[in-house]
């Protein structure tokens, strides 16, 4: 059947802010979805809170409206615009709940729009754990025995029938959130709690445990003519019991005879039937019982999903741009396979090789989080690998997840390791719980105890023995030649593992290897097993016999990615690097890419001209760099654009003869070294916070003294902010280097002067070697202090001055100048009193940079990559890829104002404060633009947060001291607006004072009042809160504060930490009250932007 | 698995060579070299009669991964001539595994390799068509890389190989129906698996499996309601007992299901000719589609020649007119015919699928209506 005729726009959901559980794979499948609708001539109309992201992009859709993912935003649009119909399957949970809003309240009657993809009420059969399990039954398969319940009372009952341990899931929410297993009563009043709460339908899930089975997912799609193929199945190496998310998982299936693998493909076409999923994919998990092979299906997710992301890149079936052809109303054998173009989709891919996924997460920043593995997802990213075989596709896995520890050691000997402690540790599923096994099993545990401890497949434990054995042949060979180096490397072994059980130098065994020519060879991914030939260059390496990729005579550019997101380097970078991909292609440059992370756009095999799925180590991408040479002229690699990943490479590769492109890697340094850039900054007279280094507490101390308290303490080797922290005094001077790092000279740590109530300021930039681009001006919300990765921020700057930002040009223009930038730089300043203080500089693309392109219409990232090829900034205005006046210190008066917001994770880690600080922990973003800052913000925490901001009701207020005179004037103005304060004693004394009525309420740790006055933690857990306002005091989490601030975050109640959030919450509600924002696209913006740049208005400031 | 494992060498005809270590049984082996794409079922791909002769390829990496049960084999032995793999599995992990593959190799004295770049060869194949291929281990692949060679081109070539007489059973043996009988069906066994009489039995058939040497009018005195041509090795071509007994079938208007081989002597009986397929089919991931409902199946298949027969419309027969039923999306190759004025169709593939998805197991279905058909107005 041909595309429907009567479909002539369609919208298209999208995600919305990256969280865990929710990340960039719907980023990839929403650009894939919106390339294809617009490919059938389709007017496409895409709604994403997100700016980082590839697909709100204006070039991807016709209107891209970059508003808050609400039923309420969502209508608006659909009234505006008025689409034939919705498209909701590729945004994850966010999307299908937003539809599923606008279908029960009406709205998508009442506009006449079609849902498509998957109709509600086959959502519902499958979201529903209720109906979906009659479902189960009707096609003749199992489900664990369970019970829904409705209330506490209900589930206390159920368990005497299901016993303990039993799993509580809320049905419609993704990512496990609010789930968990309950080992007694206790945990299961909290969980019940947390999962009635974080289920729209307020209905829990008890289910019978089956802890320890096999755990296998496998990704359907069906179409119109009700033809269903299984693109994928991918086996859990954890068993059950740790969420698909967190799991280390591979594909094709590596333990199921044919028998029960059909049995598996069999119950999942019925139920993707019965469900009546008829145009798209879907996402079905089971359990497999490894003593008998019972099958028990857990769920199903009649959506794109991450998996569907995972699966697409394991095998290249682009499921996502299928799954949107579908929805049009193609069938499978209409649609051609892309990378065999002569084949058609309607098929089933077979696999030559090995994908292996392994999660990156993030417990160093939340020490307080629980780090034992789950049913409620966990981790922040995930890296893939592809090899020839399980142990090659492992080993690379873990290298690509840049974590020095998640890489397989052996220690010098055996009686080092203490395999009953080891044993007793790995039977709690954990972060890195696999190095545990395999040190185990090296130390001469049997695999059956290891299988006692942890229910992973001896199949699996045995390929842990392989490699064991061979790191043992390494070891012992009495020379390193050539048959023990490729049998080493046929299992995954990389120069630097090689070297450490030789007691050699990576570059040493690279040399000796390369001297022997031991290369990898570079297969290539067909979906069919080599069985028609591949036209898509999409590569893996291999230590095998024959190369596949063939380097052409053209001239080529290599972009390296960022690897597996985490938090500080996510999707961003990833949007930089897209862009330069496809800005050289159009310029006529081969671009080659290379990247690790199967959740992003740039590593879908249609963004660049070539793919490598390969680690981003030193090593994997010098062997594609030599493969590449073979032929044409490499221009160069772009490190750049990645973030740290690549650029941590810069040096290295460039020692090994491999040109850079753009900011070269002396000039990296210079901006990195704090010492060299302490120099570029003095020599350009630009002021920095006093600071020193200190390798001893005594000379910290003398430090201290000397810069003067409050000081900014860190670690000197770590990165994105990791272990820094405020401190006042001696004491807690001590109390830091005594806990959180260790001090000696191989060790130092590094104290500024902390720049109190500063304003902190971000700017990026573009230099060509004599013009500067002004990218963006982004003023922060929260004062210095609050990561810049964390704290809401604004473009144009609501308070700084034209003269201001002139300074800002001027410094920011010698920092370039003096560190000898191509391309991009990010700066942040610290406005102090009048200083401009200058904190960091980072020669490379930052994590605003898609938020700076969106916010002024110009595509950054794409300039940047022409101008590291050689493009003067010039050249790219009279291109007209840069505005041809102006920049974004230019913004004309009267233009939008965008505010970012930053999302946190902490609804996922409960317990963990949520006082923001100087280490980066937001896992995503979102964009609020409209005419004033009050809606734009207002928008923003729309965005972030359910419910946003509330418009009336009742404020709880507690203060630090040093806040509470700031405070005063907009709580006032919070009190006018309606809304009635209550307050910490402390607090409500001084309002009072100062005109503003507050009702007081008893500290947590004085308990209730004698007739029965609720404390502050009370009441927000009785609902009676609508905002708080607490701001820290004190050291250490374990005050009223943090009772508080858990509460808030259990209850999902917006909480401000810091005075300046809270002005501008008072803005936001103010306008929330005056007017409901409006929606505009981002083209409609631009189009503003271009009048107003035109018409010669003053600029922000100015006037 | 130790560095220090018994070397071998596998030999291409066109003489591509490449060394590995033996897996299974040491000594020689030769064959016809194929390739299988199927990421599970490697049991059943082994017993398969229809790999006779065949050297077997397997694309997926990881073999042996489950070991080997009693439940999963097609026939009573392993029948193909010889094994190449990539990275054969050291455990046997499943709760029904009784043995471990490699040691089942060995027991029935399969030569193979493993360590090969079992892609290179694959694209080899595809790009050069199928071939004849030599496995040998030990000393064996220390000898002369020409005189090895020379050994491969004299090994028998696939073309021209009437092989049914070394795969059929000896004596007619019956699968009894499960539940209440409802038809018999003759069985005639030109290689069949034993999933094949099973599927029938499961829908009321008592099945007499009979050799593939009889006649059309042994068949007829059984007074069967259907009878079906089963899967087998060899080339269509030179089989002439199994045409002349289906066409003496077809010529009596016994309700006749044939698939693979069985559909190739339908195909010739109807006087149409076979050739055979650069590197052919065999994998479980293939789609068909239905002429008729313009449905697609994912289908297991196991054959090197295929039916020349036109694809647009009918066409007429010595049993009247017959059309094309089936057809590869793949490459457009016939996958099934259908008599429209004698109660008769065949499928190139394996409805039986073992290994394989169950999408094509409705064709079992359709013989028994044919069958049904036949009994109540049918002109017996
Ligand atoms: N009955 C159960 N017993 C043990 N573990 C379970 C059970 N049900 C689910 N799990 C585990 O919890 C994880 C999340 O459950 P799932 O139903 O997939 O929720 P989500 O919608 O978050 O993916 C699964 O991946 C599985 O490992
Ligand atoms: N001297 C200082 N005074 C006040 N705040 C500071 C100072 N130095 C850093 N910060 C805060 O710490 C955050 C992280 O510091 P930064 O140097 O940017 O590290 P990172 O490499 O993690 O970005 C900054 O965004 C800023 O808010
Ligand atoms: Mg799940
Ligand atoms: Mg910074």
């Amino acid at each position: 059947m041909p595309r429907r005729e009567d479909l002539r726009s369609v919208m298209v959901i999208g995600s919305g802010p990256i969280v865990i559980g929710q990340a960039c794979e719907f980023d990839y499948s929403g650009t894939q979805a919106c390339r294809v609708l617009r490919e059938e001539g389709l007017r496409v109309i895409l709604v994403n809170s997100n700016p980082a992201t590839i697909m709100t992009d204006p070039e991807f859709s016709d209107a891209t409206y970059i508003e808050p993912i609400t039923p309420a935003f969502v209508e608006r649009i659909i009234e505006k615009e008025k689409p034939d119909a919705i498209l909701a399957t590729l945004g994850g949970q966010t999307a299908l709940n937003t539809a599923i809003a606008l279908h029960q309240s009406g709205a998508l009657a009442r506009h006449g729009v079609e849902l498509i993809g998957a109709d509600v009420e086959a959502i519902e059969r499958g979201e529903n754990r209720e109906i979906f399990r009659t479902i189960v039954a009707q096609v003749g398969a199992e489900s664990a025995r369970s019970a829904i319940c409705h209330t506490i009372a209900e589930c206390i009952e159920a368990v005497d029938d299901l016993g303990y341990p039993v799993v509580v899931r809320p049905s419609f929410t993704m990512g496990g959130a609010g789930s968990g297993i309950a080992y007694d009563e206790a945990d299961l009043r909290r969980m019940a709690g947390d999962g009635l709460r974080a289920s729209p339908t307020t209905e829990v899930l008890l289910e019978e445990s089956i802890i320890g089975w096999k755990e296998y997912e496998l990704e359907l799609m069906r179409d119109r003519r009700d033809n269903v193929v299984v693109v994928c199945s991918i086996e859990n190496l954890d068993p059950m019991g740790v969420h698909t998310g967190d799991s280390i998982t591979v594909a094709p299936s590596m333990t199921l005879t044919d028998r029960e693998y059909q049995r598996m493909r069999d119950v999942g076409i019925e139920i993707i039937r019965a469900v009546g999923v008829d145009t798209g994919g879907c996402n079905i998990q089971f359990a497999v019982n490894p003593a008998d092979g019972r099958l028990i299906v857990i769920e199903m997710n009649p959506r794109v999903s991450r998996s569907s992301a995972l699966a697409s890149k394991a095998t290249g079936f682009p499921i996502a741009k299928i799954a949107a052809k579908l929805a049009v109303g193609y069938t499978l054998d209409e649609i051609p396979n892309d990378i065999t173009r002569q084949t058609p989709a309607s098929f089933e891919p077979s696999l030559d090789y090995v994908v292996v996924k392994v999660p990156r997460f993030a417990f160093e920043k939340f020490p307080q989080a629980d780090p034992v593995l789950t049913t409620t997802m966990k981790s922040v990213g995930e890296a893939m690998a592809i090899g020839r075989n399980f142990t090659e596709a492992l080993q690379k896995a873990l290298r690509s997840l840049e974590k020095a520890d998640a890489v397989f050691g052996w220690p010098a000997d055996r009686a080092d390791v203490d395999c009953a402690e080891a044993l007793r540790l790995m039977s709690k599923p954990h972060d890195g719980r696999l190095s545990l096994v395999q040190r185990a099993l090296w130390a001469g545990a049997s695999m059956a105890e290891v299988f006692q401890a942890t229910g992973i497949d001896p199949w699996f434990l045995d390929q842990i023995n392989l490699i064991n054995e061979v790191a043992d042949e390494v070891r012992a060979a009495a020379s390193l030649d050539e048959d023990v180096l490729r049998r080493a490397k046929r299992h995954g072994f990389s120069d630097l593992q090689v070297a450490r059980l030789r007691g050699m130098s990576e570059s040493g065994v690279r040399a000796a290897r390369h001297g022997l020519g031991v290369r990898p060879v570079y297969k290539t991914v067909d979906t069919c097993a080599a069985e028609f030939a591949a036209l898509t260059p999409y590569h893996y390496s291999s230590y095998d016999e024959e190369n596949e990729a063939i380097a052409s005579d053209m001239t080529k550019v290599i972009i390296l990615g960022s690897g597996p997101n985490r938090i500080g380097q996510g999707i961003e970078f990833d949007y930089s690097c897209v862009h330069a991909a496809l800005t050289l292609r159009d310029a006529g440059y081969e671009t080659i890419m290379i990247n690790c992370n199967p959740e992003t756009v740039s590593t879908d095999y249609d963004t660049s001209d070539r793919l490598y799925f390969e680690p981003l180590t030193l090593e994997d991408v010098l062997e594609v760099v030599h493969v590449e040479s073979a032929a044409g002229t490499l221009l160069g690699v772009i490190v750049q654009l990645g973030g740290q990943t690549p650029l941590g490479l810069a040096q290295s590769l460039k020692d090994a003869g491999v040109p850079i492109i753009g900011t070269t890697p002396e000039s990296i340094h210079l901006a990195e070294d704090r010492g060299a850039f302490g120099q570029v900054l003095a020599q350009a007279g630009l002021p920095a916070p006093r600071h020193g280094t200190a390798s001893s507490f005594p000379q910290a101390q003398a430090i201290a003294a000397e810069v003067g308290y409050p000081v900014l303490v860190r670690p000197s080797y770590v990165l994105g902010g990791r272990g820094m922290e405020i401190v006042y005094d001696d004491g807690m001077l001590a109390d830091y280097l005594g806990r959180a790092t260790e001090i000696n000279p191989e060790h130092p740590v590094l104290i500024d002067r902390f720049l109190d109530d500063a304003i902190e300021i971000d700017v990026d930039a573009l230099y060509d070697g004599t013009e500067l681009f002004l990218a963006g001006v982004m003023e922060h919300i929260e004062e210095a202090g609050i990561h810049s990765g964390d704290s809401a921020c604004a473009l144009p700057p609501v308070t700084l001055g034209a003269a201001d930002i002139g300074r800002i040009r001027d410094s920011t223009l010698a920092i370039a100048h003096g560190v000898g930038v191509r391309g991009l730089l990010n700066v942040q300043y610290a406005m102090a009193g009048d200083v401009l203080y200058v904190l960091e500089a980072n020669p490379r693309a930052s994590r605003t940079v898609p938020f700076v392109s969106k916010a002024t219409t110009v595509p950054v990232a794409k300039a940047a990559a022409r101008v590291m090829v050689g493009q003067s900034i010039a050249s790219l205005r009279r291109e007209g890829l840069l505005p041809e006046s102006g920049d974004g210190g230019t913004m004309p008066a009267g233009c939008a104002v965008s505010v970012k917001e930053a999302v946190l994770p902490f609804g996922r880690f409960l317990g963990v404060d949520t006082v923001l600080g100087p280490e980066m922990r937001s896992t995503g973003e979102v964009m609020g633009i409209d005419d004033n800052f009050g809606i734009a913000y207002a928008k923003s925490q729309e965005a972030a947060y359910t419910g946003g901001l509330p418009t009336s009701g009742t404020a709880f207020v507690s203060l630090a001291n040093r806040d509470k005179r700031a405070a005063i004037f907009p709580l006032k103005r919070l009190a006018d607006l309606g809304f009635e304060i209550l307050a910490t004693a402390g607090t409500a004394d001084i309002l009072g004072r100062n005109g503003v009525a507050a009702r007081v309420l008893r500290k947590h740790h004085e308990g209730p009042g004698p007739n029965g006055e609720p404390t502050t933690v009370q009441a927000i857990m009785a609902g009676e809160v609508s905002l708080i306002v607490n701001t820290p005091y004190g050291v250490g989490p374990r005050l009223d504060g943090y009772e508080i601030r858990t509460a808030a975050v259990n209850m999902g109640i917006p909480s401000i930490t810091t005075v300046q959030g809270l002005a501008a919450a008072v803005q936001g509600i103010e306008s929330l009250q005056r007017a409901d924002a409006g929606v505009r696209s981002l083209q409609e913006h631009a189009r503003d932007l271009a009048a107003l740049r035109g018409g010669g208005h003053g600029t922000v400031g100015s006037s | 698995m130790t560095a220090s494992r018994e070397s071998a060498v596998l030999i291409l005809e066109d003489g591509r060579i490449m060394r590995g270590e033996r897996y299974g049984a040491s000594g020689v082996t030769f064959g016809e070299a194929v390739f299988s794409t199927g990421m599970t079922g490697y049991q059943e791909t082994l017993t398969d009669p229809s790999y006779d002769r065949q050297i077997v390829i397997m694309t997926s990496p990881h073999v042996g991964n489950t070991g080997v049960n009693d439940e999963d084999p097609e026939s009573s032995r392993i029948w193909v001539a010889g094994y190449v793999v990539r990275d054969p599995s050291r455990v046997a992990s499943n709760w029904r595994s009784t043995q471990s593959l490699d040691d089942r190799l060995v027991a029935e004295g399969i030569v193979g390799i493993s360590g090969v770049d079992t892609r290179a060869l694959t694209r080899h194949l595809r790009d050069h068509g199928a071939m004849r291929m030599g496995i040998f281990t030990g000393a064996h692949a220390m000898r002369r890389v020409e005189e090895l060679c020379e050994q491969v081109r004299l090994s028998p070539a696939m073309m021209g190989a009437d092989l049914t007489s070394e795969v059929t059973t000896a004596e007619p043996y019956v699968v009894p129906a499960t539940g209440e009988r409802l038809f018999t069906v003759v069985a005639v066994d030109l290689g069949i698996k034993a999933m094949t009489p099973h599927r029938m039995a499961e829908r009321g058939i008592e099945v007499r499996v009979v050799p593939g040497s009889i006649t059309a009018q042994e068949i007829l005195a059984l007074q069967p309601d259907g009878v079906f041509f089963a899967n087998g090795p060899g080339d269509p071509a030179a089989a002439s007992a199994a045409v002349d007994a289906m066409t003496g079938v077809l010529a009596a208007r016994v309700p006749t299901f044939g698939i693979c081989f069985g559909h190739q002597m339908l195909g010739r009986a109807l006087g149409l000719s076979t050739y055979k397929l650069r590197y052919g089919h065999r994998g479980i991931n293939q789609p068909v589609q239905d002429l008729r409902t313009r449905k697609v199946e994912i289908t297991a298949h196991n054959h090197g020649f295929a039916v020349d027969a036109p694809r647009d419309q009918p066409f007429a027969t010595p049993f009247g007119r017959a059309e094309v039923s089936h057809v590869c999306l793949n490459d457009g190759v016939v996958e099934g015919l259908r008599c429209l004025d004698t109660p008769a169709f065949s499928v190139q593939y394996h409805p039986e699928a073992a290994a394989g998805p169950h999408d094509a197991a409705y064709l079992f279905d359709e013989f028994v209506s044919l069958m049904v058909g036949a009994s109540h107005g049918g002109d017996r």
